[in-house]
């Protein structure tokens, strides 16, 4: 008796690639810009501004580019990443072309430096070059798995980007945080590369060592607490991250690191154990910082009452000038061009960009612009809870936990909810490393995702699932 | 590796969650405090941004703006003859904020108001830029004039009022200042702000209404008013039971006069030749409580009398002990008044009893002139019969004909009045300060009540002094408001 079985495994079904999704949400992210910066014209001149058309086609033109490098390479990737980003670098663009048309910020530049410049055309040119990287990440970039080859050389680029700040001659102090470098004119940021270098290294590392640091541990009030040579690395990132706090004044990329470091342990190792310490060793590790450097002293100072010391610090004044502004926007926001942001004077274009957003678009704008974050932090996760293998799942979600720390650590700086550090609201704020960083950080998470939504190959037809030919002699 | 995967997906989000949070916090529940604080210079961004509104009298704007250069306010207040309005318009200031009208009527002034929304909107469309409102004020330029220009160099005050109405027509405090000196944010301004702030003569101070003196002998008047009004005289003409001189109840003290004639005067005499005694003996028997039932009636003890600008509390105690109360019936002790409050006590009683209340804006309007709100006169309350009111009127128009108040009279024209001289300082050492209240009645009602304070007569402490220092004030007053009626 024999039982004819269908066996034949079911072919991969072909995902939509939905490029043609991402092309039409495209569209908006270029079209809401181009309005918002006719509506900065109209309120500040009363007219359009003189450059829409060529802000505009410029804007289409890298969205179309990158569209089209995505396209070709990168079939599979998440429809949702590159027009949300391409509508925060444009929103941020006009929103620094609103602050460049500020007279108030004018005066106070001519006074402070002798000379007023604007900052647009350089975002602008920073946007291209973000584009372009963006694009040679997909194109040299075909499989993420290859970076897993430059682990431990990662972690040297990340700290050689991490001290440049430091050297004399090659560091530059601004505002009491030593996180430039100033080559051949250009102010650069290490750190925003530091960012994406250093999780490289965090991934290939953790994937190697997470076995031993998973299960080669001994259980202490509920806890798994490693052993004390696999505590090894933690206790080096964390005395990194407070050297990279002490030297260069810079709380918040220490604390990108550290929190980065901590989720991508957690990750890795499954263990709840790690947060706890990772937690534990922050809160030390502020307090004592916090207590002792001044910088950071101050900072904490205006965090827990920006208006008892309004008059006296200028930390003060500038969180209490932000949350004013935030508070003078409103539900609904004065409008664009129509707000007085420009009142926290330095830094109004960078750090303290989101404040504008705050006093200008209101709760409402506040919100879409967090939601907007939110969800290329969303995505980010998605992804890595897509990819096949480990390290693109660690190299994912550890972008978009940094992604998300970032937001956090800015947006609750300039809000108020706490102490204020030196970093940049991601697309947003003027500066090209920011920029360029973050536009190869969206390239990486598109590469991944691309190689997690692809289909998996069909597999070759298995000779025993064909019907057994009955040869008749003849 | 997927659940940390989805936990760490969770705690992104709960970060973003905070975020939401603090900034509906921000944003919503805390944004009206946070939008109007003192540092938030906004405020005054907003004040200074476009041309302010006028402060409008006999249709004639007392203020003015001024284009400025500057990124932050480009409009500055400017005021015409300010010295003479100060009192009234207050001042408004890039730098140090703003008062009285300038700062009451601060929505309408700047176009904010809510109830300018429609005008704004219209404006959103038209293109037109924002302006402010008008506020009207019921003051009479030739009274203002010549109160201003009878107080001269002298410290003091004149409130005049129209009695039928409430109508405010003449609000002075001397030594005034210019509003438009200090009304910008320069070094120069800076330095003429402090210097008033810190001047002696307290310049920034509306003595009209500002500040309580105690009233002297025009207290009797309404101590004369509760007399009636309690059953306790009847004939103004009948003598009274008072001895000269007079002990003050439960004490050994004895009261003087300024002049003999005061044994068993009447009430109608007392108070021509202002006799002390006779008052601090009826105030005894009206007893403490009436007189302040009449005072307050009156308008003594009200924290709230808004002209808008709030007027200090005039004071008649309401705890004393008999003696106090005897002192206190004649303008003296803890009796104080401020020059409003007594120009209110000659109008309640040249208006037949019926007092109204006080007020100064007259109209809001919006920029295109459109009437926004009207103040209706409001009666304020009775403090006397009509047939009280008359006898009280009598017994003034007699201080004006044949007493103190001689000097105060307008020939074909009935004028009431009282003088009045406090004593100041420890022991009396200060120099005292002079009163006059008085009013003036034609055919068709009474037109003005007036009230003169001069700080520091450098007179006699005779109760003349009110009389001949004070009294040609009130005249010039009353005189500039019958002239104008035609």
């Amino acid at each position: 008796m024999s039982v004819v079985t269908n066996t034949t495994t079911i072919g991969a079904i072909e995902l939509p690639s939905r490029r043609n999704t991402e092309l039409m949400l495209l569209g908006f992210a270029v079209v809401i810009p181009i309005f918002a910066y006719a509506n900065v014209g109209l309120a500040i001149h009363g007219k359009l501004p003189p450059g829409m058309l060529v802000y505009g086609l410029g804007l289409a033109l890298l969205a179309g580019v990158a569209h089209l490098v995505v396209r070709r390479f990168a079939k599979y990737a998440d429809p949702l990443l590159l027009p949300l980003g391409i509508l925060l670098n444009g929103l941020g663009l006009v929103l620094i072309w609103r602050l460049d048309q500020s007279e108030r910020l004018q005066n106070l530049a001519k006074r402070a430096f002798g000379g007023f410049s604007e900052s647009t055309p350089n975002q602008m040119l920073y946007t291209a070059l973000g584009i372009a990287l963006f694009s040679a990440v997909l194109l040299i970039l075909k499989d993420h798995r290859t970076l897993q080859r430059f682990t431990y050389i990662s972690m040297a680029g990340a700290l050689v980007l991490l001290i440049l700040p430091v050297i004399p001659g090659l560091g530059a102090d601004v505002f009491g945080a030593k996180i430039w470098i100033r080559v051949a004119g250009f102010s650069i940021q290490p750190g925003e590369f530091a960012k994406i270098v250093i999780a490289v290294f965090f991934s290939g590392y953790l994937m190697v060592k997470r076995d031993a640091l998973a299960l080669a541990s001994r259980r202490f009030m509920g806890l798994y607490l490693p052993r004390g040579r696999d505590l090894g690395p933690i206790l080096v990132i964390w005395a990194m991250s407070l050297l990279i706090l002490v030297f260069e004044n810079d709380l918040g990329t220490s604390l990108l690191f550290f929190g980065m470091f901590v989720i991508m342990l957690y990750v890795a190792t499954e263990r709840t154990s790690w947060i706890v310490i990772g937690l534990l060793m922050s809160v030390a590790g502020a307090v004592v910082v916090g207590t002792t450097a001044s910088h950071v002293k101050a900072r904490v100072t205006a965090w827990l009452d920006p208006f008892a010391c309004y008059s006296t610090s200028g930390a003060c004044e500038q969180v209490g000038q932000s949350i004013m502004s935030f508070g003078s926007g409103g539900v609904l926001g004065a409008g664009w061009g129509q707000g007085n942001s420009d009142l926290i004077g330095f830094a109004a274009n960078s750090d303290f960009i989101f404040s504008t957003v705050g006093e200008e678009l209101g709760l409402t704008g506040v919100m879409a612009f967090l939601l907007l974050y939110g969800l290329i932090i969303e995505r980010g996760a998605r992804t890595a809870l897509a990819a096949r293998d480990p390290f693109g799942k660690l190299f994912a979600i550890g972008l978009s936990g940094a992604f998300a720390i970032q937001i956090f650590v800015v947006a609750g700086g300039v809000m108020g909810l706490i102490p204020l550090t030196g970093m940049t609201m991601p697309f947003l704020a003027s500066g090209g490393s920011s920029v360029l960083a973050n536009w190869a950080l969206i390239g990486i998470l598109i590469r991944i995702s691309d190689t997690a939504r692809r289909p998996a190959p069909a597999p070759a037809q298995s000779p025993d699932s064909e019907m057994t030919q009955v040869v008749r002699p003849s | 590796m997927n659940k940390p995967l989805r936990r760490i997906a969770i705690f992104c989000g709960l970060l973003i969650l905070a975020l939401l949070i603090r900034t509906n916090w921000l944003q919503y529940v805390q944004a009206e405090e946070l939008a109007t604080r003192k540092e938030n210079r906004r405020v005054q961004i907003a004040q200074y941004g476009t041309e302010r509104g006028n402060i409008i009298v006999e249709g004639q704007p007392i203020t003015g703006s001024q284009a400025v250069g500057g990124s932050d306010y480009k409009y500055k207040r400017t005021y015409l003859d300010g010295r003479l309005w100060a009192p009234v318009t207050g001042f408004a200031s890039q730098a140090f904020g703003s008062t009285q009208l300038e700062s009451l009527e601060d929505g309408i002034l700047t176009g904010n108001d809510d109830r300018l929304f429609f005008d704004r909107t219209i404006g959103m469309f038209t293109g037109e830029k924002k302006q402010g409102g008008n506020v009207v004020t019921t003051l009479k330029a030739a009274a203002q004039k010549a109160a201003y220009e009878g107080l001269g160099d002298k410290k003091g005050a004149v409130a005049a009022i129209d009695p039928r109405t409430g109508a405010i027509l003449a609000l002075v405090s001397t030594p005034s200042y210019d509003p438009s000196t200090f009304a910008g944010n320069s070094k120069a301004d800076e330095k003429a702000w402090v210097e008033l702030k810190d001047s002696e003569d307290k310049n920034l101070v509306n003595r009209a209404l500002r500040e309580t003196y105690p009233p002297g002998s025009t207290f009797k008047v309404v101590t004369a008013a509760a007399a009636l009004e309690h059953g306790v005289v009847t004939d103004i003409n009948a003598p009274t039971d008072t001895p000269e001189p007079y002990l003050l109840p439960d004490t050994r003290t004895q009261l003087p006069n300024q002049h003999g004639g005061c044994e068993k005067a009447s009430l109608n005499e007392a108070l021509r030749v202002s006799c002390n005694t006779v008052f601090a003996n009826i105030a005894t028997k009206v007893t403490r409580d009436k007189m302040v039932e009449t005072a307050e009636k009156f308008g003594f003890n009200n924290s709230k009398i808004d002209t808008p600008v709030r007027a200090f509390a005039s004071v008649y105690d309401k705890t004393m002990d008999k003696p106090g109360n005897a002192l206190s019936a004649i303008g003296q002790f803890n009796t104080a008044a401020t020059p409003l409050q007594m120009a209110m006590v000659a109008a309640a009683i040249a208006n037949d009893g019926k007092l109204m209340k006080p007020y100064m804006v007259d109209q809001l309007t919006a920029p295109n002139l459109d009437v926004i709100e009207k103040t209706e006169p409001q009666e304020m309350g009775r403090p006397l019969s009509a047939a009280n009111a008359q006898k009280v009127q009598q017994m003034m128009v007699n201080v004006v004909d044949n007493g103190t108040g001689g000097k105060a009279k307008i020939s074909g024209v009935t004028v009431g009045g009282k003088t009045g001289t406090a004593q100041h300082g420890e022991k009396n050492k200060k120099n005292p300060y002079a009163w006059f209240i008085s009013y003036a009645k034609t055919d068709k009602g009474s037109p003005v009540a007036v009230a003169v304070v001069i700080e520091d007569s450098s007179a006699d402490r005779e109760d003349i002094s009110g009389g001949g220092l004070a009294a040609p004030v009130a005249k010039a007053v009353m005189q500039a408001v019958l002239n104008n009626q035609g």
